[in-house]
């Protein structure tokens, strides 16, 4: 009798908490996959953060209109960072308390990932930054993905480029913004395995309204037979302006700092002969129809361009798609959003095609791109042309 | 030229002083309602209530970064209430003493419990040092001369990364005490907590004090007390100096709490912050300080949600609060307060 | 012509533009400031508003010189507008109160802007062309030339305004003593909402002439009014001779700065120089040296 009892105590109660477990379970397959992003919309890095958020918002849109990501529903929960660090701090710490996010992709500047890194680390939330920086992901940390080739891997695509018509002797002038310092360490250090040694060395700040005086003194350096522009937002325009001004008789190197056409329209006529590394994005309708980037930047290209404008597509928001677009295969991959899965899933994708090149992650690389998934871009009559 | 204090404000405090001079006994209430006692108690209740409301860390955050702008609010009131001296700068002295806590434990291994007076050191010297020559520059002057140096520090900040790390900031090593490392919300809001009623019961002492009576003297008659033989220079420099440490002090907080520094702690936006928040509580009072620094604080975090709009509705609260309010937050609901009560 | 000399004069071309830009924009601080005592650090944006609005025209397909007029009308529309709604309503409030103000201003029209024409940068076109012109060696854009010229006029027209109409000399009558002139029957009011819109007008000549330069963008005004109010501080407040000079100087100091010091630091010495400037002379180079009443 008693015995009886307490099995069917045991018994009531397994079947209430299965029924219990089913309806979390079920709730959880309900509840949308809650993606946090923290971005620059506004401030000087507004024009990364910008086609970013575009970006997100729309692709998110269509993948919820699709049925959603293993059936569930993306949800994008988003804040402004300004650009500023230590809002991204604050604002990624929101994300992880306070609205409760299986992952962050976002992190439009070096600075605001780094300054976040230590946050997701702590909490095992996975974060795929679309930031530039080689520190983000050297060394690698288990949490932390991103999108976008390093700074590091653009001076070597430059320097290579260099080498090829026998420059060696090359000034720099760069950005003292983030992106323009941290891009000018890495030339320094790479330089001497292309033979390339800096001769002129000066820096501009990122709301400077005139470089003459600078690149004067960069014109006047003996034996100058280049210049690099390490740098984004209006600085580079400027800098492109008044290079062609100075009448320079040497190339001039942007950076992947201004891949959009944006950059083209605001140095106009001084932009010709402009060389740069960039993604294929920016060349998606030249790419040889068997190239297997073909499809998916045109596909990106065409969809982004049909909602904001021809021309608008810019690398930076191809930076989020793939974010996006990696997280998504990871979900399908690990069958769940659990956060831990979705990290293994995320370190184990192979030949992944973004718009930045063919990824290939491993637990010791958490970029998975290569030198070769960079093009190196001419700009001529007004429009970017594959060098090669 | 341009007296930046608010007109009436010192009626009121020459009543209060009488008083005591004149040896009359307080009524309880009184004390009460006095900055001092009542106040001091009414923030304390206050500290002690909140963590009862805050769910996560991520609301332990906003109340902690409250609490590190407030005490630099509360030291910049003694300056611009107080001394009459306006100061776009103070994101410099913060920084610094962030920067100093950064540097001396990351780089050489200090333990942060050393950096931080180490730091304030530093900037007071350094404020001590600049006092003279900038406080002899009076209205806007004094404003460009203050932001110069502000900008000037966010400068160095920012190209001397082989010691700051550039731009994009560096890390803190977090605090350690008996092999514990502080983290979390909680711990941070107590210590925190603790050095906000400290910086308001020094405030609320220099008020009191002859230094505070001696600035109260001078207003709107700098010259006649000069004559009469106060050095005024040497109570402006004095109060320039522990708004500055201060400032520096909340630093070396914010640097160990959010163990991150960037140069955009020394930016010019946030000293003007720091000012904001200063006279949208009210100036020339300490209490004010402490809300100008909660609503600005909260203000960013609630508009959020605004997304895009969220700058326009910002700049519109700051204008419409100083056109009807131009007295500042507290002393125009002191002031609703006591007419209503002198009504009934 | 020997390099150094021709280096030398490519400097200084490039700082007396920056300058010109800069003296314009200080001269917007020193009208508003001369009839209110009031520093309006909304002053950046009329700047941005020169440029953004011109912009906004020229891309319906507006002639250059009709989008230009458009601009300038268009901002001057808000410089009034301010001082009607946010100023007039405070003016006896203290300065700070009053810069608070100027700054939730300020804030407020970035946003507005941001809503309304995005966030982009955006290109406008040289008047004239972009063949940089020679001269003994050194090169300078048709735009810079522009920039001085019309710096120049501007300056000319607002001496002549000050000193040969009435409304000019009640404006400075107004800055020398605002009770004086309100007895000798002049509109204050009047004054103050004539100095916010010339100054408004100011901001907007700069911000479209510096455009093509620049490109322009929501919040390209921030950094141009900072160094605007450091130019009429170091020229002397109030002083329309001072923001000019503190203009070029400013200018003068960053081209050199950076061509023969350090590019890194060039901004610091700006401020190094005028930090001196103020600690030598309280005042600025031309402001007013009486002594305070008491």
């Amino acid at each position: 009798m008693f015995k009886r009892m307490t099995t069917g105590l045991l018994v009531g109660g397994a079947a209430l908490a299965a029924t219990f477990g089913a309806a979390a379970t079920a709730q959880a397959q309900d509840d949308p996959i809650r993606v946090g992003s923290f971005l620059a919309v506004t401030g000087p890095a507004s024009f990364l953060g910008d086609p970013e958020l575009k970006t997100l918002e729309m692709y998110i849109d269509r993948i919820n209109g699709a049925g959603g990501v293993g059936g569930r529903q993306l949800e994008l929960v988003h804040y402004d960072t300004g650009g500023d660090a230590n809002k991204a701090r604050t604002f990624a710490k929101r994300l992880l308390e306070e609205d409760e996010v299986d992952v962050i992709l976002g992190g439009s500047t070096t600075g605001t990932t780094m300054a976040v890194i230590p946050l997701v680390e702590r909490a095992e939330i996975p974060f795929v930054s679309f930031a530039g920086g080689v520190v983000i992901i050297d060394p690698v940390k288990p949490w932390v993905f991103k999108t976008p080739h390093t700074d590091r891997m653009a001076c070597g695509k430059i320097f290579e480029d260099m080498q090829a018509r026998g420059i060696t002797k090359v000034g720099m002038i760069s950005g003292t913004g983030g992106f323009g310092k941290s891009m000018r360490a890495q030339c320094l250090d790479v330089g001497p395995d292309y033979g390339v040694e800096i001769v002129a060395d000066e820096t501009y700040a990122p709301s400077d309204t005139d470089m003459v005086a600078q690149l004067t003194k960069i014109k006047n350096t003996e034996g100058l037979e280049a210049v690099v522009n390490p740098g984004f937002g209006q600085g580079p325009a400027i800098v492109t302006k008044n290079f062609a001004q100075l009448g320079f008789e040497v190339p001039l190197y942007q950076s992947h700092g201004v891949a959009s056409k944006k950059f083209i329209e605001l140095a106009g006529d001084a932009a010709e002969g402009v060389r740069l590394p960039a993604a294929a994005l920016l060349v998606a309708e030249k790419l040889p129809m068997d190239d297997p980037q073909r499809p998916i930047v045109m596909g990106y290209k065409s969809t982004y361009e049909a909602v904001h404008g021809e021309g608008s597509v810019s690398t930076f928001g191809g930076h989020a798609y793939d974010g996006l677009m990696m997280y998504k295969a990871a979900v399908e991959a690990a069958g769940s959003a659990e956060p831990a899965a979705v990290r293994d899933a995320l370190e184990n994708i192979t030949g992944f095609i973004g718009t930045a090149g063919e990824v290939n992650m491993s637990a010791d690389d958490h970029l998975g791109l290569d030198l070769s998934a960079f093009r190196m871009l001419e700009i001529r009559d007004g429009d970017w042309v594959l060098v090669n | 030229m341009a007296d930046i204090r608010p007109s009436g404000y010192s009626k009121h405090r020459k009543k209060q002083t009488y008083t005591r001079r004149l040896g009359t006994r307080a009524t309880p209430m009184q004390v009460l309602m006095s900055e001092r006692i009542g106040g001091m108690g009414a923030l304390i209740v206050i500290i002690a209530a909140l963590p009862l409301l805050l769910a996560n860390n991520y609301q332990y955050d906003v109340a902690i970064t409250i609490g590190i702008n407030a005490i630099v609010v509360v030291g910049l009131n003694l300056l611009i209430g107080y001394a009459g001296q306006i100061s776009l700068g103070h994101a410099g002295f913060f920084a610094l003493g962030a920067y100093a806590s950064a540097i001396l434990t990351a780089r050489y291994g200090l333990h942060g419990a050393l950096a931080m007076p180490l730091g304030a050191l530093g900037v007071g010297l350094l404020a001590y040092i600049i006092a003279r020559p900038i406080l002899r520059l009076s209205g806007h002057y004094l404003a460009m001369a203050t932001l110069g140096v502000g900008v000037i520090i966010n400068i160095v900040i920012s190209r001397e990364a082989w010691l700051t790390g550039g731009p994009d900031g560096m890390y803190v090593p977090p605090l350690e005490v008996w092999g514990v490392e502080l983290y979390g919300g909680p711990i941070w809001y107590w210590i925190v907590a603790a050095f906000l009623v400290l910086a308001v019961w020094i405030s609320l002492n220099i008020i009191d004090s002859p230094v505070g009576r001696a600035l109260r003297g001078l207003h709107g008659a700098e010259v006649a007390a000069e004559v009469a033989g106060v050095d005024t220079t040497r109570y402006k420099v004095m109060v320039f100096v522990i708004s500055a440490v201060m400032a520096s002090v909340a630093g070396s907080l914010a640097a160990h709490f959010s163990e991150f520094v960037t140069p955009e702690k020394a930016s010019f936006f946030h000293s003007i912050l720091f000012v904001t928040m200063v006279v949208f509580g009210g100036m020339a009072s300490t209490f004010g300080a402490v809300v100008g620094a909660a609503v600005l604080t909260l203000l960013p975090q609630l508009l959020a949600d605004f997304a895009s709009y969220e700058h326009m509705i910002l700049g519109l609260i700051m204008m419409a609060v100083m056109i009807f309010m131009p007295r500042g937050l507290v002393p125009t609901l002191t002031g609703l307060a006591r007419r209503r009560g002198a009504r009934r | 012509m020997p390099p150094a000399f021709v280096e030398l004069l490519q400097f200084l071309f490039s700082g007396i533009t920056s300058g010109a830009i800069y003296a314009l924009v200080a001269l917007g601080f020193a009208l508003i400031y001369n009839a209110s005592h009031v520093i309006n650090f909304a002053q950046g944006e009329f700047v941005m508003l020169g440029g953004m609005i011109t912009w906004l025209l020229l891309s319906h397909g507006i002639d250059l010189p009709l989008a230009i007029a458009g601009a300038v009308a268009a901002t001057v529309v808000v410089g009034l507008a301010l001082e009607k709604l946010a100023i007039e309503p405070v003016r006896d409030a203290n300065v700070v109160t009053l810069i608070i103000i100027t700054i939730g201003a300020g804030i407020f029209l970035r946003g507005l802007t941001s809503v309304t024409l995005g966030k982009d940068l955006h290109a406008v076109p040289a008047f004239s062309g972009n063949e940089p012109l020679e001269l003994l060696g050194a090169t300078i854009m048709p735009q810079s030339l522009w920039i001085l010229g019309v710096t120049a006029a501007v300056v000319l027209a607002l001496h002549l305004f000050f000193h040969f109409t009435i409304l000019g000399k009640a404006i400075l009558a107004t800055s020398h003593n605002r009770l004086a002139a309100r007895l000798m029957g002049v509109n204050v009011n009047f004054v103050l909402l004539l100095s916010f819109g010339l100054s408004a007008l100011l901001g907007a000549v700069a911000g479209i002439l510096i455009a093509p330069i620049t490109a322009t963008h929501f919040e390209v005004g921030i950094m141009l009014g900072l160094k605007g109010f450091a130019a009429a501080i170091l020229g002397g407040l109030g002083s329309g001779l001072g923001a000019i000079v503190g203009g070029l100087l400013l200018g003068l100091i960053e081209s050199l700065g950076a061509g023969y010091i350090s590019s890194d630091y060039k901004d610091a010495m700006a401020f190094v120089v005028i930090l001196g400037v103020l600690f030598l002379m309280p005042q600025g180079l031309f402001g007013k040296r009486g002594t305070e009443r008491v």
